[in-house]
């Protein structure tokens, strides 16, 4: 007897969910991003209105300025979904322990000059408790705003947020020998120290802000836009200089976090910003607004790391978050 | 006769799609087919598989060289650099 092995091919009835074919055009195999995005947000046929917010809907599009014909145009270039973000994330905390426990074992955060440890410790560890505000603001973004391509991002990034604050926990940590000394004198100095009392004003103000496409931008876009460079590049560089350049090893993941979300705020500018000329104008107002408001928060800051340099300093950042802007989001400042 | 076809057999699966999407882009002469489990990428002279272009679909950073974990299998020399990773056969 003689067996023929024959392949046969099984066509599929369908390669996607059909409301995921109809944004592809046709029926074709769609990615696990797209999949777990479109649409995923009910859009209709709600239950009751919220006790809370009786004039609207469980989501509704009018919780803010900005109007988009199709919400599920803004596209996360990282195509981040649970998976792919949970993938990415357990990589770089693979390389952010090793970055601890190297550091740790050497002691190399001992060769730091004692007076830039101070410095350190004083200007550094006290943003953890700005990271908080900055996950809560994630929140409620995620809460209020409209689409899934949105807000499963931004709960992703709310999530990130604690994840650094607890990074600038540990180096707290690393600096003090496990006390945890230098985390009570860092929460201390974020309620009471002149120094700090602007930025946690504008924090708690924008912990206050209703719109959500504003607290976006004024979160994600212009403050993170200012402390990022101020804090993980030129403050870091000067750290370096002076013995401190371990420390860069424990915040290279808010350096590759940053340039890695910025993609995605970015794509939220400008995709909004393309869609019409309202958006655009409001869009200009709000970043305008909050780039004066979030420079003078950030100016007792930059004057204690920078001193006679830092009016400098804050200038070059401002134009730098300009010609982002510009560049990346289509927006006339 | 001269046949200076060349090919890239890759895994019909969800990682190697955006690298067949980039390819389908980057080489408009190429035919593709689909088997049960497998991709066939077909053509002339040569085919080209890009770093920008599947890192653009991919939404993250690519080495060429992790092409080899959903490549099944080739034929043409291949021609590997920083930016792509190709197959040719010049006749």
């Amino acid at each position: 007897m003689q067996i023929d092995i024959r392949t046969t091919n099984l066509q599929p009835l369908r390669h996607t969910f059909a409301h995921v074919a109809r944004r592809l055009g046709s029926d074709k195999p769609a990615s696990r991003y797209q999949e777990a995005t479109f649409d995923l947000q009910p859009t209709t046929s709600f239950h009751y209105r919220p006790l809370w917010d009786p004039e609207r809907d469980l989501y509704d599009e009018r919780r803010t300025a900005i109007q988009m014909a199709d919400w599920y145009i803004f596209k996360d270039p990282r195509q981040f979904y649970y998976g792919s973000w949970t993938i990415a994330r357990a990589k770089q905390q693979d390389s952010v322990e090793r970055n601890f426990a190297f550091v740790e074992k050497r002691n190399l955060l001992d060769l730091m000059t004692p007076e830039w440890k101070q410095k350190v410790q004083e200007a550094l560890v006290p943003l953890r408790h700005l990271e908080y505000s900055a996950n809560l603001n994630n929140c409620f973004i995620t809460a209020y705003g409209y689409g899934a391509a949105v807000t499963q991002a931004t709960m992703l990034a709310s999530m990130d947020r604690l994840g650094i604050a607890q990074y600038l926990t540990r180096i707290g940590l690393v600096l003090d020998g496990n006390t945890g000394a230098v985390l009570d004198v860092g929460k201390q100095a974020w309620l009471n120290d002149p120094m700090w009392q602007p930025l946690r004003e504008l924090a708690e103000e924008l912990l206050t802000l209703q719109d959500w496409f504003e607290l976006l931008v004024a979160q994600n876009f212009v403050l993170d836009g200012l402390l990022y460079p101020l804090v993980y590049e030129r403050f870091d560089t000067r750290i370096s200089e002076n013995g401190g350049s371990a420390l860069a090893m424990l915040t290279e993941f808010m350096v590759d976090w940053f340039a890695e979300t910025n993609r995605f705020t970015d794509m939220m500018l400008k995709t909004a910003a393309a869609e019409s000329a309202a958006n655009k104008t409001v869009l200009e107002q709000w970043v305008r607004r909050w780039t004066a408001r979030v420079a003078g928060a950030l100016a007792p800051l930059t004057e204690h790391v920078f001193a006679a340099e830092a009016e400098a300093v804050m200038r070059e950042l401002q134009d730098d978050l300009r010609t982002r802007a510009k560049k990346k989001c289509g927006l006339d400042l | 006769m001269a046949n200076n076809m060349v090919y890239l057999a890759l895994q019909n699966n969800e990682d190697a799609r955006p690298i067949i999407e980039a390819i389908a882009e980057d080489n408009p002469h190429a035919t593709i087919n689909h088997y049960p489990a497998m991709v066939k990428i077909d053509a002339p002279g040569r085919l080209t598989v890009k770093r920008a272009s599947v890192e653009e679909k991919l939404g993250r950073d690519w080495d060429p060289q992790e092409i080899q974990i959903n490549l099944i299998s080739i034929s043409g020399n291949v021609v590997e650099s920083e930016e792509e990773f190709a197959v040719e056969r010049l006749s």
